[in-house]
């Protein structure tokens, strides 16, 4: 008896089992069911930002009207601890919609390893339509050799600072002057000795993966004129350079002008801080707090073209999409020069296009806030597309943390362990 | 009353048991058991031992059996062996905050203390409010600018609770347990319903005080009680990732805070390697096993 019940039991965890396991996979329209030649429906998903909403829901809208038979039905990222984490569970339950308008380059490889992107360039004339878009510029969105992602759009990383504040602590709020490591320092000096804001910058000290995009990262593509942390496989910031940028930042920490520990409100809004590294979508949100201005990182010896990180978020196609000749066309559709014009104008993010200040003069002109960053989107660089790449900047942000924000390990150190580290991770 | 008369008596069995309506009540929360539990603890064991990454369905790649490979992973990693020895400071503060106040307080409540309703309600509407919320005001509270260091002045540390190293753990140590104490103070309050008041009484005319009777009757009388307390407590405490994760901001500073579960989940979600994630879980489940174990051990020989 005891037996038969044991068998009972066997039976249904097996059935239960069973059908957890099966769940997807029936239903799987991956590479195998789906040819580039399907046509249909298609649903594509937009990032959160009420702008972007707006211009997305506005594309589809005007796709709709000419496409009756290949209906595009947009919507938000799902709730998420982040964007990428949604998605990568999407791919692994084979839910995710044909397009996301949001992806974050570090993100790819991992998609890629889980076979859950399609390639672009597969396309008829897909890799030319993406290099005519963006240039050569484009090639270093490559991942395995293929277009996992459409360059789509930048934020290229600047300083921006609250002009009142600036001009209260004695410095020029049309030209600070602070393009030299040594002039920035004391710049902030003056801005927390004066007692004009409690701290001069304010990047945020967390230790999450991304962090080092918005403090390290921008001054080493400009200390470097545009090199990335990593390049042919390996490691490059255990250098001179790495070393000048990580102890520009060790010396904003141990001189307490910037907090070790996160703000607990908008700093910038608060006024408790004079400066944070922002993106041209900073100009919209502070427009009717703070009148800010914007300059380019710092450098070493104060140049003025500098690189910085270009933050973008591109578009990528899914392998679960089932009609994807109607995804590849309509992404070519909201990624025309019409709609990467009406882009900058709802949301004032810089397209990924050769000569963008030269394609839409008229917006640059009637917006010349904006100009400045135009001109940066030319020299702005995104993070390597190499094999573990969260895992790598992950081990960066920790020892960056340890060396140059709580200085328990020398800056020297911080430089090979990361280095050592990540070479290993990207040799995987 | 002979055997062949009791064999009258007793309800035919059948593998449905004794009742196969009652089975058919039970056979819900089996499923929920078996979906919920032993599914994934099953599929988390063949995970640690291959070397397995999450794919889009009906994507093949080869996911060999490593071995103990994982868990040499787990095991050889600085920051793994950190999360374990944070785990360890904070169930040093926090598992004996936790019996003791407990006790203290539901004797306190349990004696008939004046306001002694709305005392219950002071210590159990923490354990019900969401921890988001509730970490917010202690962010505020224990930041550099806040309250407490306003309070403490030239007292107050630097770096600041949060931000400091030394006193990150202890903070979310004493944070959990201020929150849970509620839940804790109920368990012990029904279980002081049970110890007889004639015990108490008889102490009394014995001679015994307040603190012998405490010691004598009380404690012994709800030790089953405190053994669910300790072992609850530590597997919270093993458990612990809401509270670093927004308290410190991902488990700062400088690594003070990181624990097991904020580990799994970087290492499981974040960088995709659910192998070595589902390893350290297997570590953790047998840390957590064992400490209950002695947890047991040594609570019923005191």
């Amino acid at each position: 008896m005891r037996s038969i019940r044991i068998a009972a039991l066997t039976g249904a965890l097996a059935l239960v089992v069973a059908g957890c396991s099966s769940g997807g996979g029936d239903d799987d329209s991956g590479d195998e069911g789906a040819a580039p030649s399907g046509t249909g429906p298609i649903e594509i998903w937009l990032s959160n930002n009420e702008q972007e909403l707006a211009w997305g829901q506005a594309v589809v809208d005007a796709w709709n009207a000419e496409h009756p038979d290949e209906q595009v039905t947009a919507q938000e990222i799902p709730a998420g601890a982040s964007s990428e984490e949604a998605i990568t569970a999407a791919i692994t339950a084979g839910t995710a919609p044909c397009l996301v308008y949001n992806i974050a380059t570090a993100a790819v490889s991992g998609w890629v390893r889980q076979g859950g992107l399609v390639d672009l360039a597969q396309f008829d004339g897909g890799a030319a339509y993406i290099t005519d878009r963006g240039g050569d510029a484009a090639e270093a969105y490559q991942t395995d050799g293929g277009y996992y992602q459409l360059p789509w759009k930048s934020n290229p990383v600047m300083v921006m600072y609250n002009k009142a504040l600036f001009e209260q602590a004695g410095l020029d709020p049309e030209d600070p002057g602070m393009a030299t490591y040594d002039d920035f320092l004391a710049g902030a000096r003056q801005i927390v000795d004066s007692g004009t804001s409690q701290s001069a910058i304010w990047p945020s000290p967390t230790n999450e993966f991304y962090q080092p995009w918005f403090d390290f990262y921008p001054l080493y593509l400009a200390e470097t004129g545009g090199t990335q942390l990593v390049e042919d496989g390996a490691a490059t910031f255990d250098d001179e350079n790495g070393l000048a940028v990580a102890e520009f930042w060790a010396t904003i920490y141990s001189e307490g002008l910037a907090p070790q520990e996160a703000s607990t409100d908008d700093a910038m809004s608060t006024g408790t801080t004079a400066m944070q590294l922002a993106g041209p979508w900073a100009i919209a949100s502070y427009s009717e707090s703070v009148d800010v201005g914007f300059m380019p990182v710092p450098t070493s010896s104060g140049e003025e073209d500098v690189y910085t990180f270009a933050d973008s978020k591109n578009v990528s196609m899914f392998t679960s999409c089932e009609n994807q000749a109607t995804a590849w066309e309509f992404l070519q559709f909201s990624t025309s020069e019409e709609r990467d014009g009406q882009l900058l104008e709802l949301t004032g993010q810089m397209p990924l296009r050769l000569d963008l200040a030269a394609t839409y003069p008229d917006y640059f002109s009637a917006n010349p806030a904006y100009e400045v960053f135009a001109g940066q989107a030319e020299r702005a660089v995104d993070v390597p597309s190499v094999p573990n790449s969260v895992e790598a900047w992950q081990a960066f942000r920790d020892e960056y943390s340890s060396a140059v924000i709580f200085g328990s390990i020398g800056v020297d150190e911080f430089l090979a362990n990361a280095a050592t580290t990540i070479d290993g991770l990207v040799a995987e | 009353m002979t055997s062949s008369s009791i064999a009258l008596r007793t309800p035919r069995r059948n593998w449905w048991g004794a009742q196969p309506i009652g089975s058919l009540f039970a056979l819900p929360y089996l499923v929920f058991v078996a979906v919920i539990f032993a599914y994934p603890l099953g599929f988390a064991v063949y995970i640690a031992f291959h070397d397995y990454f999450f794919t889009a369905p009906g994507v093949e790649v080869p996911k060999p059996f490593v071995g103990f490979d994982n868990f040499v992973t787990a095991l050889t990693d600085p920051q793994v062996l950190e999360s374990f020895r944070n785990t360890a400071v904070f169930l040093v503060i926090n598992v004996p905050l936790t019996v003791v106040l407990g006790l203290v307080l539901a004797t306190a409540l349990d004696a008939g203390v004046r306001w002694a309703s709305a005392y219950r309600i002071a210590f159990f509407v923490p354990y019900l409010t969401a921890s988001v919320s509730l970490v917010g005001v202690w962010m505020l509270l224990f930041s550099s600018g806040g309250l407490v260091n306003a309070v403490l002045g030239p007292l107050a540390p630097d770096p600041s609770w949060l931000v400091n190293p030394a006193l990150a753990m202890p903070t979310i140590a004493l944070y959990v347990t201020w929150k849970q104490l509620g839940f804790y103070i109920l368990l012990y309050l029904a279980a002081l319903q049970n110890v007889p008041r004639e015990l108490h009484e008889s102490a009394e005319t014995d001679g015994a005080n307040g603190w012998q009777r405490f010691l004598n009757v009380t404690v012994p009388g709800v030790r089953a009680t405190t053994t669910l307390v300790l072992i609850l407590a530590i597997i919270t405490g093993a458990n612990l990732f809401t509270e670093p994760y927004l308290l410190t901001n991902g488990g700062g500073p400088d690594g003070a805070s990181v624990t097991p579960v904020l580990l799994i989940y970087q290492r499981g979600i974040q960088q995709q390697n659910p192998d070595v994630a589902a390893a350290i879980g297997m570590i953790l489940v047998i840390v957590v096993g064992l400490l209950s174990l002695i947890a047991n051990r040594v609570n019923r020989e005191t």
